[in-house]
């Protein structure tokens, strides 16, 4: 078929680079793969949780004697069901969480859980909980930055100082903390420049928007034993944070992962998990929780809403000499925005010699914000590549030009602290420039954007094991959650490990008793680290089974060598023991063939993306159409090609989302008034053209494979490459996202008032 | 409260079930009948991981009461394979890697079923305007818009 193209750029590779089915492709082809809704046990109860109408409010008291009453009902739980961290001596952190699963003295955004009932219908439930009496002593509340620093506005946690200011505050504040990243000489560097641009920007809170809503099953056992099923982006941590919350050891729990309807970082942690729980041990029963969209809307982490000043300054010749900005997230309940993230990432592509970037993480009453997609960063290259367009415009240099002059390299010094290894950012430049998108002429209204983007790939811990099976073939098993085709990448390096036809590889995602320890499918990481594990287990399944070969020769190890799934003796006296033989001589050889590897992932790589939009701005509605879009992302080296790509262009279209459509509109009441698919428009089939990739291959040297993360960078380019076409089709810097059709035309006539458009 | 006896084709199969008269068609396909394929993303008819072809037409499982489909045939994204041979869409969503999550999976190919079943050979416009109810948010759209029209093409090599 057409649409599949063998891959030719890693000619020394069987497998890796090839584009098979992926192996759970068939159960979603067909409705039988089961999502965290599908779960269905015998016995089960249905769950519905009451949550908080108001944005900030004092619990006085919670009645739930009618509710107890009603048909079908069987438990309800509170606040008071669940231990009190704070009283034990929990951290901070723990303390956050379990107050945002289920609130206790008081509502901190629309949407924060008060109590939850099980009945033996969904509907029963719905009932019983809408009957349930709460007692709300209203609060003010605080919904931008601005409000939330405002002198004299509420303050979401009394208590609350803010860290790493001098000289230490005396009053309480909605500022939770401040983040520096400083080199250089910031004065200096700006009085160097002969061109200085400083804007101020600011977007609203988007939402991960994964079409599968949150959903867990949980079955307590009379032990305390309790067994969760839920879709998660790690099962471990899901254990470990209802551990927390309900006050157990995290092994009293076994999570089983159903499969993930996406997550995109939403799914990293828990809401519902604990209230399942408590409600099955107080029933004995089963418990399932589905939320409805408009529970994930208001009651699930958003992005964060943003104000961010970016003021950069440039030579006439296009050398960048200084960065300063001043950024403001939105953790929303409580602490934990990404901005210390977004002042790492914000200009990683580019050797500034001269920075100040802080970053404050303020408190407002809107859901307490998750990950979304290398969490922090889209925002801060939003205003950061706005200004560096402005700049090029300015100097009258082509954006690509300006890139390459100034791009870091391999031994360039990251604001972070480290120093580049090898790195595929000007590769993804040259990929761009290279490319006929970036030379195709433009006609009336139309514009043409550059942005680049970068993001971190955490490591951190994987465990794999596999197995021989009697037949020769082998099982992989891991602990990542496959989000989107972890099993293909898993199979295709174990395969060329192995060097056996893929289909003879079986992935399977254990739970949290089958498979050693995994950290999250997270920050770019499960092809990477996982991978790492998987490939470390199919070579020491390779050593042992050259060790059984040897034995079964009566000659030493190193007289034996594995070629492509069999073992052969050096000088050939031996016919070659393949492994479905010497899976059949296991019993003579020392019993079954297994191993497991467990790591903190090494050679962590870095990931860079450069895009290119081409926009037509319409001058009568202001809807922006996006004609063409163009993303180059070094992979390192791209296992399954087509999931890579898959990766890239769903970043993207997330991305074009968050610059066009994508907002929480709140009202003045503080209650989010758009919370439905409808109402929050991502973006559709007939709003895209198709999203061109170019897949950079620079591989990644600490890497067996050369894999770098790919599944986040892709989303830190898009708002301003976006934005930027936008003001190259109208002659207007937009600084306020969502770019949406009223938002432009305002633009379009200040500017033809004699404003400049912004 | 008495329940509602109803009697349907489902995917080629005389189904009865029983449900309440509020209950929505996508609750007794899940619920009554046992068919999970069919997704709850919304609620609302806004995602589109609901559909199914009721009597010929695309519909959101989640915007008809049960009761409704009474004497009515609904096919689900369970009946669109005959027996383990897969509908041609099935085949190219999987070669053409046209999933991630996989979630959404159901709602397309059952809407782009309805569409090639009409318009055999769509044009990329016609394909993308006929998909505009399902909302994927993994993929940007890309490979399924592909998967679609490669699986036309088989229309094509058909007829």
């Amino acid at each position: 078929m057409a649409i599949i193209e063998q891959d030719t750029t890693n000619p020394g590779f069987k497998w890796i680079g090839t584009r098979p089915i992926r192996p759970d492709g068939y159960e979603k082809v067909t409705g039988k793969a089961r999502f965290g809704a599908d779960m269905m046990l015998p016995g089960q109860l249905e769950g519905a949780v009451l949550r908080s109408p108001h944005a900030h409010a004092r619990i006085v008291s919670i009645d739930t004697s009618e509710a107890e009453t009603m048909p079908g009902v069987k438990a309800i739980v509170t606040g008071a069901d669940f231990p009190d961290l704070k009283e034990a001596g929990a951290g901070a952190a723990d303390v956050d969480l379990a107050v945002n699963i289920i609130a206790r003295d008081k509502v901190l955004y629309e949407g924060h859980v008060v109590a939850a009932v099980a009945a033996d219908t969904r509907k029963q439930a719905q009932a019983a909980s809408k009957a349930i009496k709460v007692d709300y002593e209203v609060l003010p509340h605080v919904l931008t930055v601005d409000q939330a620093m405002a002198p004299g506005a509420p303050i979401l946690h009394p208590g609350t100082r803010t860290k790493n200011v001098e000289p230490a505050p005396e009053e309480d504040s909605n500022v939770v903390s401040r983040v520096v990243q400083q080199l250089g000489d910031i004065d200096a560097g700006l009085a160097a420049a002969d061109v200085i641009v400083e804007r101020t920007f600011t977007t609203k809170p988007v939402h991960q928007g994964y079409i599968e809503p949150h959903a867990a099953v949980a079955d307590a056992l009379p032990s305390g034993r309790v067994h969760v099923w839920c879709s998660s982006q790690g099962h471990f941590a899901m254990r470990t944070m209802t551990s927390t919350v309900l006050g157990c050891d995290p092994t009293r729990i076994k999570v089983t992962p159903a499969e993930i309807g996406g997550g995109f970082g939403g799914k990293l942690v828990i809401y519902l998990e604990p209230l399942a729980a408590r409600l099955s041990q107080k029933t004995g029963r089963p418990v399932r929780i589905v939320m409805n969209r408009d529970e994930v809307f208001k009651g699930t982490g958003p992005a964060s809403g943003t104000k961010i000043t970016v003021k950069i300054g440039a030579t006439n010749d296009g050398k960048l000499t200084a960065c300063k900005s001043e950024l403001f997230y939105e953790a929303g309940a409580f602490a934990g925005s990404p901005v210390g993230a977004a002042t790492m990432t914000m200009i990683a592509p580019y050797q500034f010699e001269n920075l100040l970037l802080e970053g404050y993480d303020v408190l407002v009453n809107k859901p307490k914000v998750a990950a979304y997609r290398a969490p922090g960063a889209p925002m801060a290259a939003y205003a950061v590549e706005s200004v560096i367009d402005e700049i090029c415009q300015k100097i009258g240099m082509d954006p690509i030009e300006l890139r390459l002059k100034n791009a870091s390299v391999e031994g360039s010094q990251a604001a972070y602290g480290p120093k580049f290894p090898k790195i595929g950012y000007v590769e993804t430049l040259e990929a761009i420039k290279n490319h006929p998108n970036y030379q195709i002429p433009l006609g009336p209204n139309q514009g043409r954007g550059v942005a680049s983007g970068f993001w971190f790939n955490a490591g951190m811990n994987s465990s794999a094991t596999v197995h021989l099976n009697e037949d020769g073939n082998v099982t992989v098993v891991v602990g990542s959650p496959d989000i989107g085709g972890s099993r293909a990448s898993m199979a295709l390096m174990a395969a060329e490990t192995f060097g056996i036809d893929v289909a003879r590889v079986q992935p399977f995602i254990g739970d949290t008793e089958t498979v050693g320890f995994n950290d999250v499918t997270g920050g770019s990481r499960t092809t990477l680290a996982t991978g790492q594990a998987v490939t470390e287990a199919c070579e020491k399944v390779k050593a042992d089974l050259m060790a059984r070969a040897a034995k079964t020769w009566n000659c030493d190890v190193s007289e034996v060598e594995w070629v492509d799934g069999q073992v052969q003796k050096l000088d050939g006296s031996e016919p070659p023991l393949s492994m479905a033989k010497l899976a059949r001589g296991w019993g003579r050889t020392g019993g079954p063939v297994s191993a497991t590897a467990s790591l903190n992932a090494r050679g962590v790589g870095s990931a860079f993306s450069t895009q290119v939009c081409d926009v037509e701005v319409d001058p009568e509605t202001g809807v922006v159409r996006v004609l063409r879009y163009l993303t180059a992302q070094d992979a390192g080296r791209a296992i399954h090609p087509s999931y890579v790509e898959g990766q890239f262009q769903g970043g993207v279209v997330q991305g074009i989302g968050w610059a066009l459509n994508e907002e929480y509109v709140h009202t003045e009441k503080g209650t989010m008034d758009n919370p439905s698919f409808l109402d929050y428009r991502i973006p559709v089939a007939s709003d895209l053209p198709m999203i061109d990739t170019i897949i950079v291959e620079v591989p990644n040297p600490g890497h067996p494979w050369g894999v770098r993360g790919v599944g986040e960078v892709g989303i830190v380019p898009p708002l301003a490459a976006v934005a930027n076409a936008v003001s190259n089709a109208t002659g207007c810097r937009l600084t306020d996202l969502p770019m949406s059709p009223m938002r432009v035309l305002d633009a379009l006539n200040q500017k033809s008032n004699g404003g400049n458009g912004h | 409260m008495s329940r509602t006896h109803v009697t349907c084709t489902i995917n080629g199969d005389e189904v009865e079930f029983l449900c309440e008269d509020d209950t929505t068609l996508l609750d007794a396909l899940r619920d009554e009948v046992g068919l999970t394929g069919s997704k709850e993303g919304c609620g609302t008819g806004d995602c589109g991981a609901c559909s199914v072809i009721l009597d010929g037409a695309l519909t959101c499982a989640c915007l008809v009461f049960a009761p409704e489909v009474d004497g009515g045939t609904v096919v689900t994204v369970e009946g669109i394979a005959d027996g383990n041979q897969l509908h041609p869409l099935q085949q190219t969503f999987l070669e053409g890697a046209a999933l991630q999550c996989g979630v959404c999976t159901p709602g397309f190919l059952v809407a782009a079923k309805a569409l090639l079943d009409e318009n055999p050979h769509p044009t990329e416009t016609e394909v993308r305007y006929a998909l505009a109810g399902n909302l994927c948010r993994c993929t940007g759209y890309d490979k399924i818009i592909r998967a679609v029209l490669a699986a036309a093409d088989y229309n094509g090599s058909e007829g």
